[in-house]
C-alpha cells in the first residue's frame, strides 16, 4: 500500500488559519477561549482539543524582519515513539498508509507517549484522561478523501498525496528556492524518526528550530532503553525464572516437608 | 441496547476464544458525511463568492428532520476549488446557531425594540413602502419634456454572494421599478 503524506510548502503560508478552523470543525471540537502570547498564534502550543496550530515565529534573519510560519501538528513518523512508549494494546495504531491514530477506546491514559514523542504532540484530556491529537482525517482518507486541512487551504501552502510523489514536488520546490536566492532552502522530513509522513519545505532548513521543529528528532534514549534491552532483559528474568523452576521440579521434584515426630 | 461499550467488551472475549475483531473495531472511526445530503451554496461572507457543500443529516426521507452537521469547500467551483478560508470553513457555526436570525424583525418609528413579524407581514409592508415612495417620487418626463421614467426615491443594494440568476430577476426588478441608485456589496 501507497503512504500517504502532507506536504507543507512554508513559504506560501499566509498565516490565514484556515487549516486551524477546518480541523477544528471537521473533527467536532469544542470552543477553545484563544490565549495572547504577543503573537498572532491562536494557542501559544497544541492542546487536547487543539490538534493543529500555525506557529507565527518573528525573528530577525540577516537583519531583515522574518516572520516562519509552521504548521504545528503530528508528524506521523514511520518510526514513532509514541508507539513505541504506548503500554496499551490498540491504542495507538499504525495503518499500512503510514498515519499514526490513536483509538481513545484502548487509551489508559498514562501519558507515556507524551514522554516518547520527539515533537511535544499528543495532550492528554483533563476531562477524559485519555490522550488526543491529529489523525490526518483517518476517516476522510479511508475513503479517498483528503485531510480536512489540507482541503481548506487557500494558497496551497498544504498539499496531500502520495509520499514518493509529495516527496518529489518538496525537492523540487526547494530547487526553485535556492535558484531564487535562498541558499538555505531545503526539506524537513525527520531524518532521526525513520522519516516522516509530514514533509516540510524551510526556507532557512538549516535552523528548523527556529519554525518549532527538531533539528534532529530522536525517540528519547529512555523510552528506546525501556522498550529495548530493559525490556528484553524482564523478559529473560521472567520467563528464565520460570523456566528454571520447571527444570528444578523435573530434576529435584517438590520440595517435602519434614514433620519431627 | 447494545451499546459500543458492551460491543467492544463481547469483542474483547470473543478475541481471548481466538478470534480477532481488531479490524471491526479499527473501523469505528467512521465517515461522518458518507451518507449525508448535499446542496450546493455560496459563501454569504465577502466578495471573493467561494462555493461551499453544506451536508444535512438524513436522506430528505419524510420522517427526517435535517441539521447541518458539517461544511466544506466545493471543489467543482472554478472560484475555490474546495478552499475556504478560517471563516468560511466555520459556515456552520453561523447556521447551528442560537443567535441567528430565522424571522424578521421589525422596529416601528420611535420604538427602541426590534419585534419579530411574520415573513407575510415583512413583505407586505416593503410592498407598501416600495408602492407609496415610488408613488411620490416617480418622474415620467425631465425637464425637456423627455421620458424618462426613473424613480429617484428609491436605492438599491446587491450583495456579493447573490448567484448570476437572483442578479438577473434583481435588475430586472430594478429596471421595472426605475431604479438608478445601484450599488453592490462587494464595492464597499
Amino acid at each position: 500500500m501507497q503512504k500517504v503524506a502532507k506536504l507543507i510548502d512554508t513559504t506560501l503560508c499566509i498565516g490565514c488559519k484556515a487549516c486551524e478552523v477546518a480541523c477544528q470543525q471537521w473533527n467536532d471540537q469544542e470552543f477553545t477561549m484563544g490565549v495572547f502570547n504577543n503573537t498572532y498564534q491562536t494557542m501559544p502550543s497544541l492542546a487536547h482539543n487543539f490538534w493543529n496550530l500555525i506557529q507565527f515565529n518573528e525573528l530577525e534573519i540577516n537583519g531583515a524582519q522574518s516572520w516562519l510560519m509552521a504548521k504545528y501538528q503530528c508528524m506521523h513518523c514511520a518510526d514513532a515513539g509514541c508507539i513505541k512508549a504506548c503500554p496499551a494494546p490498540g491504542a495507538i495504531v499504525q495503518n499500512a498508509n503510514g498515519i499514526v491514530d490513536f483509538n481513545q477506546d484502548n487509551c489508559i491514559g498514562c501519558g507515556y507517549c507524551i514522554t516518547g514523542c520527539p515533537f511535544d504532540v499528543p495532550r492528554l484530556s483533563p476531562t477524559t484522561k485519555k490522550v488526543y491529537k491529529c489523525s490526518l482525517c483517518s476517516d476522510r482518507v479511508a475513503v479517498g478523501l483528503e485531510p480536512s486541512c489540507i482541503k481548506a487551504c487557500p494558497t496551497s501552502c498544504l498539499s496531500f498525496g502520495t509520499r514518493d510523489a509529495l516527496h518529489h514536488n518538496a525537492s523540487k520546490r526547494a530547487e526553485e528556492l535556492r535558484a531564487d536566492g535562498h541558499a538555505q532552502a531545503g526539506v524537513y522530513d525527520g531524518p532521526g524518526v525513520g522519516g516522516t509522513n509530514v514533509i516540510y519545505v524551510l526556507k532557512h532548513a538549516d535552523r528548523p528550530q527556529d519554525y518549532g521543529l527538531p533539528k534532529d528528532p530522536h525517540i528519547p534514549w529512555t523510552v528506546s532503553l525501556w522498550k529495548g534491552p530493559v525490556k528484553w532483559l524482564g523478559n529473560a528474568v521472567f520467563f528464565g525464572g520460570l523456566l528454571t523452576a520447571l527444570v528444578h521440579y523435573i530434576k529435584v521434584g517438590p520440595k517435602e516437608a519434614h514433620r519431627d515426630e | 441496547m447494545i451499546t459500543r461499550r458492551d460491543l467492544i467488551r463481547a469483542g474483547a472475549a470473543v478475541t481471548a476464544l481466538g478470534f480477532d475483531l481488531t479490524p471491526a473495531i479499527a473501523a469505528a472511526r467512521e465517515l461522518k458525511i458518507a451518507r449525508t445530503t448535499q446542496t450546493n451554496s455560496v459563501c454569504p461572507y465577502c466578495a471573493v463568492g467561494c462555493s461551499v457543500v453544506i451536508h444535512t443529516l438524513g436522506d430528505k426521507s419524510r420522517n427526517v428532520q435535517p441539521a447541518v452537521v458539517h461544511i466544506e469547500g466545493d471543489p467543482d467551483s472554478p472560484i475555490n476549488r474546495g478552499t475556504l478560508c478560517s471563516k468560511g470553513i466555520s459556515l456552520k457555526e453561523f447556521i447551528v446557531n442560537d443567535r441567528r436570525l430565522t424571522t424578521p424583525l421589525h422596529r416601528a418609528p420611535g420604538a427602541a425594540e426590534w419585534k419579530p413579524i411574520p415573513w407575510d407581514d415583512a413583505i407586505n409592508k416593503i410592498a407598501r413602502h416600495i408602492k407609496d415612495t415610488r408613488d411620490r417620487s416617480f418622474v415620467e418626463k425631465d425637464d425637456q419634456g423627455r421620458t424618462v421614467n426613473r424613480l429617484p426615491g428609491i436605492a438599491m443594494i446587491g450583495g456579493c454572494t447573490d448567484t448570476n440568476e437572483i442578479n438577473y430577476l434583481l435588475s430586472k426588478f430594478r429596471f421595472g421599478l426605475g431604479i438608478l441608485s445601484y450599488e453592490n456589496q462587494s464595492r464597499l
